[in-house]
């Protein structure tokens, strides 16, 4: 095996006094696309969170490319490969499209890579293209979700993490929203997805997690996941 | 006619001033959701300091425009570490804390802001030295003098320049983010902390400027001037719209121009019963107009949207 990308190990997260994720262990390889499932409240989105700093673990360990988290501030992970599109999508509404992918590239001072790096979301998300100059509060939630993703992107990750990203789209916008992940995928960059779609998710990813009420309660292949009872019967209504 | 036009002009030389103080309440509200009510204290000690360093370096024999700009730029970088100051001190602990909490430490730091003031310069006013000659000029019939002009004048400019900064560069574009969504701001990389130390600098360095500018005009200075001073830039800030920056420079010249007219006329309307040294009163009138009829500002979004 090679050697993770990603380690976590015991991770505890509590709001005040109440645990909402209690001693995950997961791990992500380099490339890897891994996809972390569960019901509504199982505390995925609180591992996320925690994973980009924007909230602090009571306990556990946090491995990224053999450094320990601990110490680095959220804004400090972007620059070392972590990118986060959250939950909702957390676009900048008052800001252009534009600006929204320049704000990915924030970390960045490469400016011809930047510029070309834009030049290539454009042809990716060609919707965006033609609306570079609009506000991206007036954008429809698709293509909302497309800023959110080209703007991550635009930070060069090496994990990328999507909380949700199907959340109140039409079915035609999720289908183009996991072509786009499983492209992303292809180039080798790691993703951890978060998805209600338990299906769709276990569909592009290599592996998967099964989270609930704050532990991991199952893991393996996607594929064996996805062909498992228990997974069948809790999360894709068979 | 000719008044008219005379406090047309007063009106705006100053509505300037007030939008150059109501752009600095205005940034912190918009990236911080908080009132910096120390804000006015910063304007004072940025003119007490400028007249400080001014006398001081007029008295070495330091010729004029060098002694006003670097007075200026001594004003400027005292009150910019101020204003980083007030808000590691007073702010930033309260960050998560009620709203009203960080209110209160703002009357604490005016408090102890003007009474430091007091301590160091005094309780009497401190006169501008005569620098230049400033030559009245008239237009119309009215008159502009060359201070009243350069004031002008530089507001603006000064205006233009922080809004090609806030829209046309990178550290711009982070203080919209920050003001708009704090946590994807720091998805982005972005260290808020950062920024929000540089706003209250920015803010700080164009009172400064400003503090420099009424005391030229006025020709005084004196501990207690920020606390109206103040109180009406923030009248400006509501009355544009608060946190919005165009709001700001709208609702400073706007304000100015009430006051102005409002003074000169004030007569007039009262059959002569109340004269123009009722001329603070029209600020409050428009606070409480603004704030009964259109609380959001004449430029302002619902106030929904930021609570
Ligand atoms: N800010 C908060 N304060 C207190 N409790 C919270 C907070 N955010 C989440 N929780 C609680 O933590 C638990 C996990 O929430 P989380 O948002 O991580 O779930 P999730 O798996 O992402 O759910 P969903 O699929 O609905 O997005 C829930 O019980 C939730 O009520
Ligand atoms: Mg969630």
């Amino acid at each position: 095996m090679t050697k993770p990308l990603l380690e976590v190990r015991d991770l505890q997260v509590a709001y005040g006094g109440i645990k909402a994720v209690k001693g995950i262990n997961l791990h992500i390889a380099p490339g890897e696309l891994v996809t972390l499932i569960g019901s509504n409240g199982a505390g995925k989105t609180t591992t996320l969170k925690t994973l980009a700093g924007l909230l602090h673990p009571s306990g556990g360990q946090i491995q990224y490319d053999g450094r320990n988290l601990h110490n680095v501030a959220a804004h400090q992970r972007v620059a070392m490969g972590l990118a986060l599109v959250p939950e909702g999508r957390g676009v900048f509404a008052r800001l252009t499209v534009q600006e929204n992918l320049q704000m990915g590239a924030y970390s960045r001072d490469d400016k011809n890579e930047i510029a070309a790096d834009l030049a290539r979301m454009y042809e990716l998300f060609p919707r965006l293209a033609e609306r570079r100059e609009q506000l991206a509060g007036t954008l429809s939630g698709g293509e909302q979700q497309m800023v959110a993703m080209a703007r991550a992107l635009m930070s060069r990750p090496r994990l990328l993490m999507l909380d949700e990203p199907s959340m109140g789209l039409a079915p035609l916008m999720v289908q183009k929203i996991f072509e786009t992940i499983r492209d992303i995928a292809a180039l080798g960059m790691s993703i951890l997805l978060v998805e209600q779609n338990a299906r769709l998710a276990l569909q592009v990813a290599v592996r998967g997690y099964v989270m609930e009420s704050g532990a991991i309660t199952l893991s393996g292949e996607a594929g064996e996941l996805l062909g498992s009872d228990a997974v069948q019967h809790a999360y894709l209504g068979a | 006619m000719e008044i008219l036009l005379q406090q047309i002009i007063n009106g705006l030389v100053q509505g300037s001033v007030y939008a150059l103080v109501a752009l600095g309440y205005t940034m912190v509200y918009g990236i911080l959701g908080l009132i910096n009510f120390a804000h006015g204290e910063v304007v004072m000690i940025g003119a007490m300091l400028a007249l400080s360093s001014l006398t001081t370096l007029l008295g070495m024999g330091i010729p004029p425009v060098l002694a006003l700009l670097l007075s200026i730029v001594l004003a400027m970088l005292g009150c910019m570490a101020l204003g980083y100051s007030i808000e590691r001190i007073a702010y930033r602990p309260l960050r998560h804390a009620p709203r009203l909490a960080p209110l209160i430490t703002a009357i604490g730091v005016s408090i102890v802001l003007q009474n430091l003031a007091m301590m160091i310069w005094g309780r009497e006013y401190h006169s501008f030295p005569q620098l230049i000659a400033s030559h009245p000029h008239t237009f119309g019939g009215a008159i502009i003098n060359d201070i009243q002009a350069i004031i002008f004048i530089l507001a603006l400019a000064i205006m233009a320049g922080l809004m090609v900064v806030v829209h046309r560069t990178r550290l711009g574009r982070a203080m919209r983010a920050v003001a708009e969504n704090q946590h994807a701001a720091q998805l982005m990389g972005v260290d808020i902390n950062r920024v929000i130390s540089i706003t209250f600098m920015l803010g700080s360095a164009l009172a400064a400027i400003a503090g420099l500018m009424v005391s030229a005009n006025y020709g005084l200075a004196h501990y207690y001037m920020g606390f109206l001073l103040g109180l009406k830039a923030f009248t400006a800030a509501v009355l544009g719209g608060i946190g919005n920056l165009r709001g700001a420079m709208l609702g400073g010249l706007l304000l100015g121009l009430i006051e102005s007219l409002g003074a000169g006329y004030i007569g007039d309307f009262t059959g002569g019963f109340l004269g123009s040294n009722y001329q603070d009163v029209f600020a409050f009138f428009v606070l409480i107009a603004v704030l009964v009829f259109r609380p959001s500002g004449l430029l302002g979004e619902r106030l929904a949207e930021r609570a």
